[in-house]
C-alpha cells in the first residue's frame, strides 16, 4: 500500500498502540451490531418508516477499530456516515433510531434528518451535511483543550471527496500552524457519491496532501481492525505528547449506495464491488476467529442473534414513542425565543388550536 | 467616563472582557502584533500573550471554523474578519455551521461565537472594502446582527455580544472609526441588545437608520429643522432582535418613515422594515414609507460619494415625505 507511515516510525516499538488482542471479539462484536443496524435501517426507509438513512457497510473495521482507539473523553467530530463509531462510543441503539424516526425521545427534536446525530454525553459533536465543515471545528476544540490543559485529542471524520473541500485544507494548515492534539480521520471509500476516487484529485494518495501542511499522512488498510487501531492510537499518543496532528488515510470500500436515494450501479460495475465484497471486513474477521478456534459457530449465531434482537427490541421502543413536540419547533433556534420568534409561535399555536394547520 | 474614538471604544470592550475572564480570546488575521489593520486590537496581544490574541492564517473558513470549534469545547472566542467584504469563504460556516449549531442538536452544544468585522463605504475601499451584507446574515435564523453607531454603544454591545450565549455578527462602522468620539463609560458597563435609541425627537417624520447612517440621518434632521421639519432619528442598534416596539411607537407617533440604510435597495434590511411598517402601521401613515439606500450596483470606487446616501438626500426624502399626503 502507498504512502508512508510517519506515525509508526515516530512511535517507540512498544508504546501500548498495538490492538488489544482480548478485545477482539468486542470488535467483532460491534461491528455486527454496526452491520445489523445499518442493513435493517435500509429497511426501515425502503417501508418508509424512516425518511433517509446513510448506509456504512465496508468500513465498520475502519470505524469500530478507529473508535476503541480512543478515550470517551476524545472529542468526535463526525460526518454522516459515523454510526459505527457512535455505537462503539457507547451511544444507545434506541437514542440512534429516535433521531432517524425524529420521535420524541431524539435529543435533537426531530431537526435533523437520519444520521446527523450528536450527543454532548458521548463528546460526539452533531454533524451537518456540508462536507468538511466539522474539520475545522476539530481543529479550534482542539486549540481550546490545549488553552486548557486538557490531554485530550479531537479527532475530524470525513471521506475521500472532503479532501476537495475548502476547510480541509484550512483546518489541516491551522492544525499544522497551531500544532494541534488532532485527528483527520479519512475514510477512503472510494466514492463520492457517483465520482471515484482517482477523479477527485490528481494526488497518488489522500494522505500525502498531509506533507503540504507539515504533518505526517499515513495510509492504513481500513479493512483489519488491527490496522486501524494501531495507526489511531499511534496518531493519539502523537497527538497527547504535544507531536501535533495526524492525517490518516484509512483504504475502505462503500459496499452500498452513498445514500437511500442513490443507486451505484448508474456508475460503478459489479466487478468492482464483487472484488471488494472479497476484502468484507466481518466476512474477513469472522473467517479469522472461526479459523483460529476464537469463536465456534454457535458463537457466531449468538453474536448476530444478540444484535438482531438489540436492534429489534430498541426499534419496537423507539417506534411507541410519541411524535416530537410542535412547540420544539421554536426552541434552541437562540438560548430564549426572542420577541418575533414568539409571536410566529403564538401565531402557529393558534392555528394548531383553531385546527387551520393540522399535524 | 472617557472620551473615546468608536474603534478605541472596541478595543476597551475586547480589553475589558478578556481582563475579567480568562475563556475570552481574539483570533484574525494581523490581529496580534499588527494590532489590526485598523487597530481594533492593538495592545491586546501585548497585554494578554499570543495564545489569546491569536494571529491566524489568511483563510476566513479556517478562523470561524476554528472560533467554533473553540466556543463548542466552552470558550468565548471573538473572531474577526478584517473586512466584511472577505466574509463570504466563511458564510458556509456563519449559516450552516454557527448559526444551527444550537438548533440542531437540541440545545446540547450551543455555539457562542463574536465574528467582528469593519463594514460600510466611505473610505475609498471600492467593491471589496465597503459592503453593507447584513441583510445575508439577518436573514439567518440563529444569529445575532448588531451595529452601533457611538462609541458608547460600540463598547456597551460589544461586551453583551461577548458575554451572550448565542453567536453575534458586530458589524462596525469603519467610516466613523476615527470620526465620531463620544464619553465611554469606564468598566464592564454593558448596552442591552434589542433596543433601539432615539438619537433625536421628533413629531413631523421618523428616520430609521443604523452605523454610519446615524450621524448621517441626524445631520438630515438639524438641517430640516431650520424649514420647520421635525425629524425623529431611531438607531436601530440591534437588526437582530430588532426592536420593534421602538420602531413601531416612532411611526405610530409621526405616521411618516424614511429608512436608510447604505446597502443596496432589493431585499436589503429596510425591505423588511418597510413590510413591518405595512404590517403594523398601515392606519397610521399619512404618507407612503420611503427607502433611501445604496443603489443596486457593486460598491463603486471613484463615485462612492454618490453611491452613499449623505444627508443631502437623506434631507430630500423626509422634506418630501413630510409634504406628502
Amino acid at each position: 500500500m502507498p504512502g508512508s507511515s510517519g506515525a509508526e516510525e515516530g512511535a517507540p516499538p512498544d508504546s501500548g498502540t498495538s490492538f488489544p488482542e482480548e478485545r477482539l471479539v468486542e470488535a467483532y462484536r460491534s461491528m455486527v451490531l454496526t452491520r445489523t443496524m445499518d442493513e435493517r435501517c435500509l429497511t426501515l426507509q425502503r417501508q418508509g418508516r424512516i425518511g433517509f438513512y446513510v448506509p456504512l457497510q465496508g468500513q465498520e473495521a475502519a470505524q469500530i477499530g478507529c473508535a476503541m482507539a480512543l478515550t470517551p473523553e476524545d472529542w468526535i467530530f463526525p460526518a454522516y456516515r459515523e454510526l459505527g463509531v457512535a455505537l462503539a462510543r457507547g451511544v444507545p441503539v434506541q437514542l440512534l433510531l429516535d433521531q432517524f424516526i425524529g420521535n420524541s425521545g431524539d435529543q435533537l427534536h426531530g431537526r435533523q434528518m437520519p444520521n446527523h446525530y450528536g450527543y454532548r454525553k458521548y463528546n460526539f459533536v452533531t454533524a451537518s451535511s456540508p462536507v468538511g465543515t466539522q474539520i475545522t471545528h476539530a481543529v479550534g476544540a482542539a486549540m481550546a483543550a490545549q488553552r486548557r490543559g486538557d490531554p485530550i485529542v479531537t479527532i475530524a471524520f470525513f471521506g475521500d471527496g472532503t479532501t476537495s473541500s475548502n476547510d480541509f485544507h484550512a483546518g489541516l494548515n491551522f492544525a499544522g500552524v497551531f500544532q494541534t492534539p488532532s485527528i483527520f480521520f479519512c475514510q477512503n471509500n472510494h466514492w463520492a457519491i457517483s465520482l471515484p476516487r482517482d477523479r477527485q484529485t490528481r494526488s497518488e494518495t489522500l494522505a500525502v496532501k498531509a506533507t503540504a501542511y507539515g504533518l505526517p499522512g499515513i495510509v492504513v488498510d481500513g479493512m483489519d481492525v488491527r490496522s486501524i487501531y494501531r495507526a489511531v492510537a499511534q496518531a493519539r499518543q502523537r497527538a497527547i505528547s504535544g507531536g501535533g496532528p495526524t492525517l490518516i488515510e484509512a483504504q475502505v470500500y462503500r459496499l452500498g449506495p452513498h445514500s437511500t436515494s442513490d443507486d451505484p450501479r448508474r456508475y460503478r460495475t459489479d466487478a468492482e464491488l464483487a472484488e471488494w465484497k472479497e476484502k468484507d471486513p466481518i466476512a474477513l474477521l469472522k473467517h479469522e476467529l472461526l479459523g483460529s478456534g476464537r469463536l465456534s459457530l454457535a458463537e457466531d449465531e449468538k453474536i448476530w442473534d444478540a444484535a438482531k434482537q438489540q436492534v429489534g427490541s430498541a426499534l419496537k421502543n423507539a417506534e411507541a414513542l410519541a411524535p416530537v413536540d410542535p412547540a420544539t419547533l421554536f426552541e434552541d433556534v437562540y438560548a430564549t425565543v426572542p420577541p418575533l420568534l414568539a409571536r410566529q409561535r403564538d401565531d402557529f399555536q393558534q392555528f394548531s388550536r383553531e385546527g387551520i394547520v393540522k399535524p | 467616563m472617557t472620551e473615546l474614538t468608536l474603534v478605541q471604544a472596541v478595543n476597551r470592550a475586547m480589553h475589558e472582557a478578556m481582563k475579567g475572564d480568562a475563556d475570552v480570546l481574539v483570533l484574525g488575521e494581523d490581529v496580534g502584533v499588527n494590532g489590526g489593520v485598523f487597530r481594533a486590537t492593538e495592545g491586546l496581544q501585548k497585554e494578554f500573550g499570543a495564545e489569546r490574541v491569536i494571529d491566524t492564517p489568511l483563510s476566513e473558513t479556517g478562523i470561524v471554523g476554528a472560533a467554533i470549534g473553540m466556543a463548542l469545547y466552552g470558550l468565548k472566542p471573538i473572531a474577526e474578519i478584517q473586512f466584511l467584504d472577505f466574509i463570504y469563504p466563511a458564510f458556509d460556516q456563519i449559516v450552516s455551521e454557527l448559526a444551527k449549531f444550537r438548533y440542531r442538536s437540541g440545545g446540547q452544544y450551543p455555539c457562542h461565537v463574536v465574528i467582528r468585522s469593519p463594514y460600510g463605504g466611505g473610505v475609498k475601499g471600492g467593491l471589496y472594502h465597503s459592503q453593507s451584507s447584513e441583510a445575508y446574515f439577518a436573514h439567518t435564523a440563529g444569529l445575532k446582527v448588531i451595529i452601533p453607531s457611538t462609541p458608547a454603544d460600540a463598547k456597551g454591545l460589544l461586551l453583551t455580544a461577548i458575554f451572550d450565549e448565542d453567536p453575534v455578527l458586530f458589524l462596525e462602522p469603519k467610516r466613523i472609526y476615527r470620526s465620531v468620539t463620544g464619553e465611554v463609560p469606564d468598566g464592564d458597563v454593558r448596552v442591552p441588545f434589542g433596543q433601539a435609541a432615539i438619537r433625536r425627537e421628533g413629531t413631523d417624520v421618523t428616520v430609521l437608520a443604523y452605523g454610519a447612517m446615524v450621524p448621517a440621518a441626524v445631520q438630515a434632521a438639524e438641517s430640516l429643522a431650520g424649514e420647520g421639519i421635525s425629524a425623529e432619528v431611531v438607531d436601530l442598534r440591534s437588526l437582530v432582535p430588532l426592536d420593534e416596539a421602538a420602531v413601531l411607537a416612532s411611526v405610530e407617533k409621526t405616521g411618516r418613515a424614511v429608512i436608510v440604510h447604505e446597502a443596496p435597495r432589493f431585499c436589503g434590511y429596510g425591505a423588511e422594515l418597510a413590510a413591518i411598517l405595512a404590517e403594523k402601521t398601515l392606519y397610521s401613515l399619512k404618507a407612503p414609507v420611503v427607502r433611501v439606500t445604496g443603489f443596486d450596483t457593486p460598491f463603486p470606487y471613484a463615485l462612492e460619494n454618490l453611491y452613499l446616501p449623505g444627508a443631502d438626500r437623506i434631507a430630500h426624502a423626509v422634506r418630501a415625505t413630510a409634504k406628502a399626503g
